[in-house]
């Protein structure tokens, strides 16, 4: 089991910060069904995310973990059920999905950023268009983030242009900038070079010890063991168990789970 | 302790290039004598030059009759091209019957297009906002108030007599402009998820692209006049502006989309998760990489356009080329290299403005370049 003891940085992490608030609810999502045509892909989901909440969800490829997490901002439509955000329940209406889609940020597996801006111009674009911030203000903000992440000598340069590493921190700052409630990752590491996995980690902490609520696919053991505070595992569209990080990993109790884990954890 | 067991001691320090062959010998090598079957092919290359320049030269400089010249110095035996003739008719394929009184209206226009285009054109010049309205909404105004008169004292000039180059810089310019944008909306329209809009537009795109140029000029011709309210007459050059631009656009709109599709369904996502509704996710985000894609295509459009603006002599337009051939049957300059000559000049008046276009192209291609620079 060295993977799940491995630390994913040298440091102490600050727990602190990262209080989970008992009566503030983020996501409510309520016996919620999806279908890709005649094929059953989420089952009667049900979970409820409290603000300050750091969730990873695993679980093996086709389990729906990633069509999960891009229903709750509606990338992906679901057929029965109800998911409600930040109070606000989605549904057809498109006013509300973008009145929901401008609290929750995303992070995808293939970074998305827009190649013809600039890294500067990728994160202020939002802001602007969407929020109507003054040019220069985004500008003043979208540098704090690139400080942030570390990257703030790239800012004029075109996202063709960076390591795997750095266009996912950029494409963090992005959703940063919109100054979201909500972060939804959906493995955001699997498409880097493991020397570039940690620094994208790094920031991912840091998010959340400024009590971020955070939902993070991802088969990082040792990220989900240090920062979450839940874990959920998913198989054929269903939760299957979840458990607190310490629990999950010593104590699996659904033999499908163990066999996920043995299998991942040398 | 395996044989190929090995720690590196020390990092080999980095060295500069070999010297790159150059000079003319190097490039002569290179390029026209790398092989056996390379230097056959140069041979055969300057072997043609050889026989093609020297009567071509004698045919349109040596043997030609200049500017000035008269028609008695074009009937000569073996003459070459008859430029004097050009020279002499040069008004009337730049105006066509267009009163020679008002000449300088036309010229007014052609300065505004180059003093307002330009600017537009080149990307350093500032105050692009104001520039592109004055060139898409004053400046057709005052072109069409100059050119037809009527008003403000100035004589009417009814479009028929309006010709030469006049006219085809007008449908080029005003079709090149309508197009683009036509073909956009039509794309998007049929990508639409509307059942309505999408289908209309898949009706009017595929109707038009199944119908030659000169079919949808004579349906502008005649139907256009039965859409009319009773005694409303559209003019002749309004039927063919219609009719080009139509035509050009289900061209344009297959293209865009065709652009459209060379995008990742990650951008859509990445877009519409930061909460960009659908026309600033079109206008900022697809679109302009879109576009990028589907230069080359859409400059063929605009050059396949420029050049099909000479078929509006269908509906009774003298446009360039149309100026050119009334006047290659003129008495007063017939010789046996007039038409020859006529139509050599036309064909190098629209090589001019094709390749122009293409060449402009060519460097918003380069400058637009963002992905691979490291």
């Amino acid at each position: 089991m060295s993977d799940v003891s491995a630390a994913v940085v040298d440091r102490n992490i600050d727990r602190q910060k990262m209080t989970v608030s008992q009566t503030d609810v983020a996501i409510d999502i309520i016996g919620m069904n999806k279908w890709y045509g005649d094929f059953h892909v989420l089952r009667d989901i049900n979970l409820k995310v409290m603000r300050g909440e750091r969730i990873v969800i695993a679980g093996p490829s086709g389990s729906g973990k990633s069509t999960l997490i891009r229903c709750i901002n509606r990338l992906e439509e679901h057929q029965r059920g109800q998911i409600i955000v930040n109070g606000i329940e989605l549904t057809s209406d498109l006013k509300r999905v973008d009145e929901v889609r401008r609290e929750v940020g995303m992070v995808f597996q293939h970074f998305n950023l827009f190649p013809h801006l600039t890294i500067l111009q990728n994160l202020t674009l939002a802001p602007i268009w969407v929020r109507g911030i003054p040019k220069a203000q985004a500008e003043e903000t979208a540098m704090m983030y690139l400080e942030r992440v570390k990257i703030p000598e790239q800012a004029a340069k075109f996202p063709g242009q960076l390591s795997g590493g750095q266009q996912q921190r950029v494409a963090i700052a992005r959703s940063l900038c919109m100054n979201p409630q909500i972060m939804l990752f959906d493995e955001p590491t699997s498409a880097l070079d493991p020397e570039m996995v940690k620094e994208v980690l790094e920031v991912m902490i840091s998010l959340a010890e400024d009590g971020m609520t955070m939902l993070c696919v991802t088969h990082e053991m040792g990220f989900a063991r240090q920062v979450a505070n839940r874990v959920i595992f998913m198989d054929q569209g269903q939760i299957i168990e979840q458990n607190e990080p310490e629990a999950f990993f010593s104590n699996p109790q659904h033999e499908r789970t163990k066999l996920f884990l043995s299998q991942i954890l040398h | 302790m395996t044989d190929f067991a090995f720690v590196r001691s020390e990092m080999t320090a980095a060295q500069p290039a070999p010297n790159r062959s150059s000079g003319l010998v190097a490039w002569l090598r290179k390029n026209l004598f790398a092989s056996f079957s390379d230097t056959i092919l140069t041979l055969l290359g300057v072997l043609f030059l050889i026989w093609a320049i020297p009567p071509l030269y004698g045919f349109l400089i040596g043997r030609a009759v200049p500017p000035g010249g008269t028609v008695e110095m074009c009937r000569v035996e073996n003459v070459g091209a008859c430029w004097a003739y050009i020279a002499s008719e040069i008004e009337f394929f730049i105006y066509g019957f267009y009163p020679m009184a008002e000449y300088w209206r036309p010229n007014v226009v052609f300065a505004l297009l180059v003093l307002l285009g330009a600017p537009l054109l080149i990307p350093k010049v500032p105050f692009k906002v104001i520039n592109a309205v004055v060139f898409f909404v004053v400046f057709p105004v005052v072109a069409v108030v100059l050119l037809s008169g009527g008003s403000f004292g100035l004589r009417e000039v009814p479009t028929e007599q309006w010709g030469g180059l006049l006219v085809t810089l007008i449908i080029s310019v005003v079709g090149i402009s309508l197009s683009l944008p036509l073909g956009i909306l039509l794309a998007l329209g049929r990508q639409s998820k509307l059942p309505i809009i999408k289908s209309l537009c898949i009706a009017f795109i595929e109707l038009v692209r199944a119908v030659p140029l000169i079919t949808v000029l004579f349906m502008a011709s005649i139907m256009l006049p039965l859409f009319m309210p009773q005694g409303m007459t559209v003019d002749k050059l309004v039927r063919a502006l219609v009719g080009v631009t139509l035509f050009s656009s289900a061209y344009m709109a297959e293209v865009v989309r065709g652009g459209m599709q060379a995008i990742g369904r990650g951008q859509y996502e990445a877009a519409q998760a930061l909460g960009l509704g659908y026309w600033k996710r079109t206008g900022l985000i697809i679109l302009p990489q879109a576009l990028k894609h589907v230069i080359p295509g859409i400059v063929g459009n605009f050059i396949a356009l420029l050049k099909d603006t000479s078929l509006v002599y269908i509906v009774g337009m003298k446009d360039l080329l149309e100026a050119v051939k009334t006047k290659n049957d003129a008495i007063e300059w017939a010789s046996p290299t007039q038409s020859v000559t006529g139509y050599i000049f036309a064909a190098f008046i629209f090589w001019v403005m094709c390749f122009s276009i293409s060449r402009y192209a060519r460097y918003w291609e380069n400058r637009l370049n963002t992905g691979h620079k490291r």
